[in-house]
């Protein structure tokens, strides 16, 4: 059977999703949506039933692009998801506006479930219902209540859908039907019929309210939370907390799974017979594991906080203080920690949008998060100042190199708001942007609601983008390690020769063998025939090859250029590096890393897309590969211009 | 009595709604409760003004300033 859970935003329903699915949840896609169908399995007498999660609506009607699911799935009943069962879940605190949703559900004949949850709520806001009387006016539905958030009711769920009889009945409403989905004056009729008649039903119903309806611990905190001076502190203090966990704490165990999975790969390389094969193994696919398996620490961490934050309500308020400051830039007030975790990482900057319920902006959202200087940028940007910039004190007390740095990022965030704005023209939707949020009363997280977010978002990204990530990582190392016909070995065998003749050490040999390798492989031959295009900017070859390698990940610029010049990289302070490329020069004698190529190449990864795991995921969050390119493109040209540009001002 | 719009009410302020300009946004607002005859409070405003947040019978909803221009409301006389 097809259970569909329906409800407004903020009355419990995805506890009480969680309450009865657990971890037998399944994410997978609504067709031509960006919202994720999330289904759960449900087991009673040994049948096992579907639970389908519906995105939180005020109203069946849709208003948003992602709405449009539940319209098109419960006015068709031929649809592949057309439910025989509808849990709706109802807010016994906001029984009118609930009930507006419930009883359209029920006047569409579904049979129905209401789920009565929240009552402590209301309890302590002194309502008390008569349960009876709301039985009387919906005659045909079962009424259950629950207190999902202590995890009670599970029981009487299961059994009331087991006794359920599938069975049409009259509507609430007298003639009610469905309007079309455009017709728009009959659902603005519907609504005021609809809501004359429930006003009338929640005058009976509610048997008692006391005169004070407000919440004064949640009162009491707006106060502070929303105040015009503490409340923008207390946010950038929560943002510097996260960023602190993202940015340095999230390193230790990414350090260990680094670790860990060169030793694998080792191990693997030693272990297995030689071979093509052994060398896809170890090299390209354990690898290219590693390279997800690398983000979990991040991403996790950015979503239990955010799942704390959405779940105390503090979410919201967020939104209600940033909302005006980022409008002018086509953004949203739920921007602000998507780009802010993006500063650490940009994929879970990019899977944070998901709380942005307006298409547009989360769209503008994505495309700019990559913007921001992540993490990934840090060891090409000192390796490149320490190489360009001289260490001296600018004004008395500013390190040049530091204002570099300083630079460096504030150009990452003009870039992101400028182009927000461009994107905010460009971008054309037949829907206006709206607010119309619920500030929900302040309450402490469910501990398991969070736990299964975070499993969730980590699942989403290790499954859906991890694919994505392992084929581009393995395309990426057989070009790499592969070249046309026998030249990769003949110049490894030259290079032997040479190092003989150099009466060169056995690690030394190595690296001057990787060296020709790579040079001779196919991304070595895209990196020389790219070099004409990429000259203007003041790049050689070499420079090139790094610049695709580090398609991967913007990191490997570093380790690539190790490879391409033969040092043995070590691991830290790159200083061999350093100083071969510095007394690297011209043919006509001048060196390759000057002022002008090297602020040149640090604009460059300012502004490109370098890296293939924010590609797969923005692929996964707008379900398109649409964005991605446009995405790739337009900060590839930006970072054209601007190397260009760099280039030929300071040379 | 005269009609201003929600977005001139002030804190604290006690309304009732009187009527929504014909808008995308009216057959929203209607599903959210927001229907001629309810009763609104003021609550508070974010800072720079905008958006505000009115409480309907305990449900807190915020909008921004231009979405409650659209609806026109009576003040109830303290």
């Amino acid at each position: 059977m097809k259970i569909a859970l329906l409800g407004n935003p903020n009355t419990g329903k995805s506890s009480i999703f969680n309450l009865l699915t657990g971890l037998r949840q399944h994410v997978g896609n609504f067709p031509g949506v960006t919202v994720d169908k999330k289904t759960g399995s449900l087991t009673i007498d040994s049948v096992q039933h579907e639970l389908i999660d519906f995105p939180g609506t005020y109203s069946i009607y849709p208003h948003s692009k992602d709405e449009e699911v539940v319209y098109s799935i419960l006015s068709d009943k031929n649809h592949k998801d057309y439910p025989d069962l509808a849990l709706v879940v109802v807010d016994a605190s906001n029984l009118r506006r609930n009930l507006f949703l419930f009883s359209q559900v029920y006047d569409l004949g579904i049979p129905t479930i209401m789920v009565m949850n929240m009552s402590d709520v209301a309890t302590r806001k002194g309502i008390s219902l008569n349960q009876e009387r709301l039985q009387k006016a919906f005659p045909a539905a079962t009424i259950v209540s629950s207190n999902a958030r202590v995890g009670l009711g599970k029981e009487r769920i299961l059994e009331a859908i087991k006794e359920k009889e599938l069975l049409g009945h009259e509507p609430f409403l007298l003639n009610a039907k469905l309007a079309e989905s455009t017709d728009i004056a009959s659902q603005e009729a519907e609504a005021e019929h609809r809501y004359s008649k429930i006003n009338d039903l929640v005058k009976l119903v509610e048997v008692e309210r006391k005169v004070k309806t407000e919440d004064s611990f949640t009162n009491k905190l707006d106060r502070i939370l929303i105040h015009p001076v503490f409340g923008y502190l207390i946010f950038a203090a929560i943002l510097l907390v996260i960023f602190q966990f993202i940015f340095s704490f999230a390193t230790i165990p990414m350090d260990l799974i680094d670790g860990a999975f060169a030793q694998l790969a080792d191990w693997t390389s030693a272990t297995l017979p030689p071979g093509v094969f052994t060398e896809l193994l170890s090299e390209g696919i354990i690898s290219g594991i590693g390279g997800v398996v690398i983000f979990i620490p991040q991403i996790a961490l950015l979503f239990f906080f955010i799942a704390i934050l959405e779940e105390s309500g503090y979410l919201a308020r967020v939104v209600f203080i940033m909302d005006r400051l980022m409008r002018p830039f086509g953004l949203n007030g739920k921007s602000v920690v998507p780009l802010m975790s993006s500063v650490a990482c940009a994929i879970p900057g990019v899977m944070a949008t998901r709380t942005i319920a307006d298409w547009k902006e989360r769209m503008i959202t994505i495309l700019v998060a990559p913007l921001m200087s992540c993490s990934a940028r840090i060891p090409v940007y000192t390796l490149l100042i320490a190489l360009v910039i001289p260490e001296t004190t600018v004004g008395g007390i500013f390190n040049l190199q530091g204002l570099v740095l300083f630079a460096l990022y504030s150009l990452g965030v003009i870039a992101a708001l400028f182009i927000a704005i461009i994107l905010k023209w460009l971008i054309r939707t037949k829907e206006k942007g709206f607010l119309l949020l619920e500030l929900p009363s302040y309450k402490a997280p469910r501990w398991g609601n969070v736990g299964i977010t975070v499993i969730e978002k980590v699942k989403i990204f290790v499954l859906d983008a991890g694919k994505i990530i392992l084929a581009i990582s393995i395309v990426l190392w057989f070009l790499a390690s592969y070249g046309p016909s026998n030249s990769m070995e003949e110049a490894s065998k030259n290079a032997e020769k040479v190092a003989l003749e150099m009466n060169l050490d056995e690690e030394a040999t190595n690296d001057l063998v990787s060296s020709v390798k790579l040079e001779k492989s196919y991304i070595g031959i895209m990196g020389k025939t790219i070099e004409p295009v990429i000259q203007p900017l003041g790049y050689d070859w070499k420079m090139g090859i790094s610049l695709i390698t580090s398609f991967a990940a913007r990191e490997v610029f570093v380790g690539t250029l190790a490879t391409i010049y033969a040092v043995h990289d070590d691991g830290e302070k790159n200083q061999p590096l350093i100083e071969k490329l510095r007394n690297e020069t011209t043919a006509e004698g001048r060196p390759v890393y000057n002022l002008a190529s090297g602020l040149s190449l640090m604009v460059f990864y300012v502004f490109a897309m370098q890296c293939m795991a924010t590609l797969a995921v923005v692929k996964r969050e707008t379900k398109s590969w649409k964005w991605p390119f446009i995405q790739i493109g337009y900060m590839g040209v930006l970072a054209y211009l601007g190397a260009y540009i760099t280039y030929t001002f300071f040379s | 009595m005269t009609g201003i719009t929600l977005a001139q009410a002030i804190k604290g302020e006690q309304v009732i709604v009187a009527s929504i300009v014909e808008s995308d946004l009216k057959s929203k607002l209607m599903e959210l409760g927001i229907i001629a005859g309810r009763e609104l409070t003021v609550l508070f405003h974010a800072p720079f003004g905008d958006p505000i947040a009115v409480d309907m019978e305990g449900f807190v909803l915020s909008l921004r300033k231009s979405e409650a221009e659209l609806i026109t409301v009576m003040k109830i006389p303290a």
